[in-house]
């Protein structure tokens, strides 16, 4: 019953969101259709960050891949001739749908997601922090700059923007319930066991390179996945938009969330985005009783200050590290090594 | 020949820039066993305070630049990260990037887009014909600052009783403590120093690139941070060396690549992938860092 709760109520709260953003208008939609992808990207990074204990910058990458190839593929081929002529004959001369493009997307993601983590999952702590940022490097360079498979340093356009709140919905619920279901199973136990005591985990068995691997490549795959909602949802991409700022900001809605928890996961990308489109509308003013007008660069800086705020008040996150409970709010649970439930 | 030695001198200054702002990161994480991303930000408030004050005197102008940053330095110290120093190595890190985005996005409100300029010290740019080498006086005040500064910084912690204590601090800082190391004095002047070197940095960076904006200082610190980890983040002197190196290598790979067409990827845009690969396969091979001496400690591989 506990775990049906935990994974039930990430669900309602995703379905929720895009039951309410229907309601609004157009542009107001396209704010919660932004949360829910957020949600997809932070979940996604959570898999192999939250489960494992250790810090990748690298997952923008396969968010980055995951993008472009479902961007490239699925631009119509009389746009490609002219905006990406440099492009192999192969990509530029087929076109394919909204959905294999995201299982393409998906695929690919993974795929890189192994090669890199083979050798790289033997690292731990800092150098593997900074082994996964010179993947993130290495890709982003290469993506620039290598014309025959995107758009280089210009801006690849017309991708279908196919991803609307129903599409962004059920994307983040796969990917949650994927999550879920992997942290559940032996294999995310192995993992979480390991995060807490290397080891101990050791001792009693756990492949702990191999623990990672598996769970580096799922992370990569949902990432892939991410970024093809992503792509969809803007009809076009630049190499800058699934770069640092990303990596920054979806690690630190992570954090914030909780990073130790599926629920913190996905809290910490509703909560930075709701109060990011908040402020957004401060910016423009708004009436909340009284009329609220802030001035033109408020909300980054708000945000900023926000951030650290929350980091300061509670460095283990808005959850604590806690699971989904229908008595969160109330409970204060006694406080375990690692602050984890599950 | 020529062009080989000129583009070692190039890679050089770069490497000594880059050496300074190594020893200001791997000082405060010694202490603190904190990554400091926000450091870079310390150097665009340098940049900018030499910025503002561009009417002033140079002195005085370089003077404001160190008393700024310093103060920002502490600030930091006192407001973010001493609260935070029992808090996991994932929270202080990602709240040092909340810091450096707030830092920024601070700075982009106050000046805008576009920055401000701050060339009062032009004139540095000249340079002088040694052979056939072309040598900038910013070279020469690069190289200098970079030497007295670290004979400064070895002066003071090995002939100093507060060095003593930093050194103490930074080798094993519980068994520090119970001799009665004050943390909170060790890491004030670990601070201090390391908002020196920024401020040094600043003054340096604006010497070649003059125009200061809110991003100031931020690719520098990213690449600094990686070679630090490289080198080896765990002592001092591995992680100045780490930072020289990547400096050097990214100074002779950019001059040395070639801008053409020739094999796939070799062209001169790929250099940044050149040098993370390189990072790649040193940390795969060397995880505590490419000077550390073999089986040291705080590191290790699964």
């Amino acid at each position: 019953m506990r775990k049906l709760t935990q994974i039930a109520g990430p669900l309602a709260v995703i379905g929720l969101v895009a039951i309410v953003g229907s309601f609004g208008s157009p542009a107001r939609a396209l704010e919660f259709v932004d949360a829910l992808v957020a949600v997809s990207f932070v979940v996604a990074l959570y898999v192999f960050v939250g489960n494992s204990g250790v810090l990748s910058f690298g997952q923008t990458s396969f968010v980055a891949v995951g993008a472009f190839a479902a961007g490239v593929m699925s631009a119509p081929v009389d746009s490609k001739a002219g905006q990406l002529p440099d492009l192999f004959p192969l990509l530029s001369d087929h076109a394919i749908g909204n959905l294999p493009s995201l299982v393409l997307a998906t695929g690919i993601g993974g795929l890189y997601a192994l090669l890199v983590g083979m050798p790289l999952m033997r690292l731990s702590g800092l150098a593997a922090g900074i082994a996964t940022f010179a993947v993130l490097g290495i890709t982003h360079n290469v993506l620039r700059y290598w014309t025959e498979i995107g758009p280089g340093a210009g801006t690849l356009a017309s991708v279908p923007e196919s991803t609307g709140l129903i599409q962004a919905a059920v994307g983040a619920m796969i990917i949650v319930g994927v999550a879920f279901a992997y942290q559940s199973s032996r294999f995310g136990r192995m993992l979480r066991a390991s995060r807490e005591d290397a080891a101990a985990a050791r001792a009693v068995g756990v492949d702990v390179h191999r623990q990672r691997l598996w769970a580096f490549v799922l992370s990569g795959a949902l990432c892939g996945l991410a970024g093809g909602l992503f792509v969809h949802e803007t009809g076009t991409l630049t190499t800058e938009q699934v770069y640092l700022d990303l990596t920054f900001l979806t690690l630190a809605m992570l954090v914030i969330g909780g990073a130790y928890s599926l629920w913190g996961a996905v809290l910490g990308a509703l909560l930075v985005s709701g109060f990011n489109s908040l402020l957004g509308d401060a910016e423009n003013g708004i009436h909340i009783g009284f009329r609220l007008h802030a001035p033109t660069g408020t909300r980054i800086i708000v945000l900023g200050a926000v951030m650290t705020l929350t980091l300061l008040l509670r460095p283990t996150g808005v959850t604590g590290g806690h699971e989904f409970s229908l008595g969160w709010l109330g409970r204060r649970e006694p406080k375990r090594p690692g602050g984890t439930t599950s | 020949m020529t062009t080989f030695l000129q583009a070692v001198v190039n890679a050089v200054t770069l490497g000594s820039v880059y050496a300074l702002i190594a020893v200001g990161i791997g000082l405060v994480f010694g202490v603190m066993r904190l990554v400091n991303f926000a450091y870079g930000q310390l150097i665009m408030v340098g940049g900018f305070a030499l910025a503002v004050t561009i009417d002033w005197p140079v002195a005085a102008s370089i003077g404001a630049c160190f008393a700024t940053v310093v103060v920002f330095s502490l600030a930091m110290e006192l407001t973010v990260f001493r609260p935070l120093r029992t808090a996991s190595p994932q929270t202080m890190l990602v709240t040092t990037f909340a810091v450096s985005f707030l830092l920024q996005a601070i700075a982009l409100v106050k000046f805008g887009t576009f920055g401000r300029p701050a060339n009062s010290l032009g004139q540095l740019n000249r340079a002088v014909s040694v052979g056939n080498i072309d040598i900038r006086y910013i070279t020469f005040v690069a190289l200098g600052v970079a030497a007295v500064a670290l004979l400064a910084l070895v002066l003071l912690l090995e002939r100093t009783p507060i060095g003593l204590q930093l050194r103490a601090a930074a080798a094993d800082p519980a068994t520090a403590r119970l001799l009665g190391v004050k943390a909170d004095v060790v890491i004030t002047v670990a601070v201090v120093i390391a908002g020196l070197l920024a401020a040094a940095v600043a003054v340096i960076l604006t010497v070649q690139s003059p125009i200061v904006t809110s991003d100031y200082g931020l690719r520098e610190t990213i690449i600094v941070l990686v070679g630090v980890v490289v080198g080896g983040i765990d002592r001092l002197w591995t992680a100045t060396l780490g930072g020289f190196s990547i400096g050097f290598a990214t100074g002779m790979l950019g001059q040395l690549l070639p801008s053409g067409d020739g094999l796939p990827f070799t062209r001169g845009v790929y250099l940044d992938s050149a040098v993370y690969l390189l990072v790649i396969v040193v940390l795969i091979f060397r995880p505590a860092g490419l000077f550390a001496t073999r089986g040291s400690a705080g590191v290790e591989r699964v």
